[in-house]
């Protein structure tokens, strides 16, 4: 499983467009995500928990069986599909923006740090950033999880502190390179002060790469959420995510197919767009890829 | 080389003793095993026997010099829950995952590499497209709705497949598919990568020119110069598996480290977090090292 959060920058997308041309399409599904979670939850008829014992384990509307008022059918309480993957869109993506963010933020200062200010404490960060990466990532989080208790600000709690080495590792393999050239040299010269070099001239120029794996970081984020609240260990009902339905659907597997295709299908596509965009702000953004 | 490695050697071991320090303090925050073990309707006189039994009762700092100073004599505690040596249960474990993992590389190598060539001799043909889609759908499936699926089809509804458990090669079919599902789709993706770009090297051009079989080119020479970071992604993935196994194991009830590092977090069984999470991260430290070993045979620019 953690194999997809150990992945590297992929560049699968990269060979599969004409040179530089924006993925819309991918963009198109990821602003539509956004909306859904931003506004999806007024649309809808039902409610996510609304239950209605008329209309259990309804399948899709095309099946035989179908009614249109529930397109994607209903599950064992009689609560919609749609409505419950779009307030699940709602949690999925706001549990990934806030790890993706303070993680990246809280890695970008440990990596600033560690590659710019060096010496013992630098030293030490950098084992510790390994240290981090060594753990398998998902039973760090289990841990955490088992710590802290599940629920939605502490599975954010346990996503950024399970991410930020990531960035950290980043930052100071940028910063390394960065400290060295000629304009940070100049600047010392000049009489700044090594915090505000650090801050001014080194960080501004690690950014790009952050921005990048801060976007390819969403769909891994996603995953991680859908997993952890999977293993029952992450959003508790009532709240839903996509990773609830999916938990909730294993033991109805053998009656109702469209309980477990529908939301894994909505993570896979969420997670391609997010990954696809990376790839292009990746080929756009850095300035070490051909072209 | 002996220095780099030397150097490596040396980072790697610092590492793996700040780790020590990190799971010390991840096993204690997972809360007091005491109670757990003796239930709620144990005095406190029980509890702080216990505690006792266990080294629990000490300041942690010295609780943290008694866990390495019997580390460094190769003992990892005694489980809590089940009394008997943590080692003893996780090693097994660690050899059920190893199987499982080993099996999972071997199925991508077989998959991944073959497409990876074949697909960077036409770097615009049909083949090449595909092995993107492939490539962009491996990293995006999350692998355990892939492994959802895989139930679906073949345990449920044509029912041809165990869902779960251990033993025969049955078993093996559906929670191998699932890992490899990732590995070999970025493995297809990393070769031809490193294939293209060596087969528009210079050296190749000559030889195309001096009229050599196109075959021995791609296989001999370009794979050649392509399998640095091939060998180097293999290594590194087979570390992340040995311990990201987890939720595969869970859904398919398999024996392995990942199985036994959830239960013991669940019961709080200390001695078990540590031994287990201590080797895994070992294996994925040697195996690193490993690699680097061979990195530096392989190619001796990576030695400066």
């Amino acid at each position: 499983m953690s194999s997809q959060y150990g992945s590297l920058m992929s560049g699968g997308f990269t060979w599969l467009r004409k040179s530089g041309r924006p993925p819309w399409l991918a963009t198109l599904v990821c602003l539509l995500l956004v909306v859904a979670a931003v506004f999806g939850t007024s649309l809808t008829p039902y409610t996510s928990t609304s239950i209605d014992f008329e209309a259990v384990l309804l399948p899709p509307a095309w099946e035989a069986d179908g009614l249109l008022r529930h397109p994607l059918g209903t599950d064992q309480l009689g609560r919609d599909v749609v409505s419950r993957l779009l307030a699940g869109a709602q949690v999925s993506l706001m549990v990934a923006a806030a790890a993706v963010l303070f993680g990246g933020i809280l890695g970008t200062f440990i990596g600033l740090i560690a590659g710019y200010f060096g010496g013992i404490v630098g030293s030490l960060l950098a084992r510790l950033t390994d240290a981090f990466l060594a753990l398998p990532f998902i039973l760090m989080a289990l841990a955490l999880v088992s710590a802290l208790g599940p629920g939605l600000g502490n599975i954010i709690i346990v996503m950024i502190l399970t991410n930020w080495a990531r960035y950290a590792r980043l930052v100071r393999s940028e910063v390394l390179g960065i400290k060295e050239r000629d304009f940070v040299l100049l600047a010392r010269i000049a009489g700044v002060s090594r915090v505000k070099i650090a801050l001014r001239h080194v960080l501004p120029n690690a950014i790009n790469s952050v921005a990048i794996l801060a976007v390819l970081d969403i769909g891994r984020a996603m995953i991680l959420e859908s997993a952890l609240s999977f293993l029952g260990l992450g959003v508790q009902p009532p709240s839903v995510s996509w990773g609830v339905m999916l938990a909730d659907s294993k033991s109805l597997m053998g009656f109702a197919w469209w309980l477990a295709v529908f939301p894994g299908l909505a993570i896979f596509l969420s997670v391609l767009s997010f990954s696809a965009l990376g790839d292009w702000l990746n080929t756009k953004l850095d300035p070490h890829h051909g072209r | 080389m002996g220095l780099f490695l030397l150097r490596r050697g040396a980072e790697a071991f610092a590492t793996l003793f700040v780790l020590t320090f990190v799971i010390f303090l991840l096993a204690r925050l997972v809360g007091d095993p005491v109670p757990l073990i003796l239930g709620t309707e144990a005095t406190p006189e029980d509890m702080q026997f216990l505690r006792k039994q266990f080294g629990l009762d000490k300041p942690m700092v010295v609780q943290y010099l008694n866990f390495l100073a019997n580390i460094v004599q190769g003992d990892f505690g005694t489980s809590f829950r089940y009394r008997v040596s943590a080692m003893g249960l996780v090693l097994p474990a660690l050899w059920a995952t190893f199987k499982l993992v080993g099996s999972a590389m071997v199925l991508s190598v077989c998959i991944g590499l073959p497409l990876g060539i074949l697909s960077s001799m036409k770097p615009r043909g049909l083949l090449s497209r595909l092995v993107g889609w492939y490539a962009a759908a491996g990293e995006s499936i999350p692998s355990f709705w892939f492994a959802l699926m895989l139930m679906l089809v073949f345990a449920v509804t044509l029912g041809v497949l165990p869902s779960s458990g251990y033993g025969t090669w049955q078993h093996y079919v559906l929670p191998v598919t699932t890992l490899a599902l990732f590995s070999s789709a970025s493995l297809a993706a990393l070769t031809r990568a490193n294939m293209v770009n060596a087969l528009q090297s210079d050296f190749v051009k000559m030889e195309r020119n001096l009229g050599l079989p196109e075959l021995v080119i791609v296989f001999k020479h370009a794979l050649r110069n392509a399998s640095l970071p091939i060998i180097t992604y293999l290594g590194l993935q087979f570390g992340v598996l040995l311990g990201g196994a987890v939720v595969t194991e869970r859904i398919f009830a398999w024996p392995g480290v990942g199985q036994v590092l959830v239960e013991a977090i669940f019961t709080r069984d200390f001695p078990i977090i540590q031994a287990g999470v201590l080797v895994t991260a070992f294996c994925f430290m040697l195996i690193n090292l490993g690699v680097d070993a061979l990195a530096t045979v392989l190619d001796p620019r990576v030695r400066q």
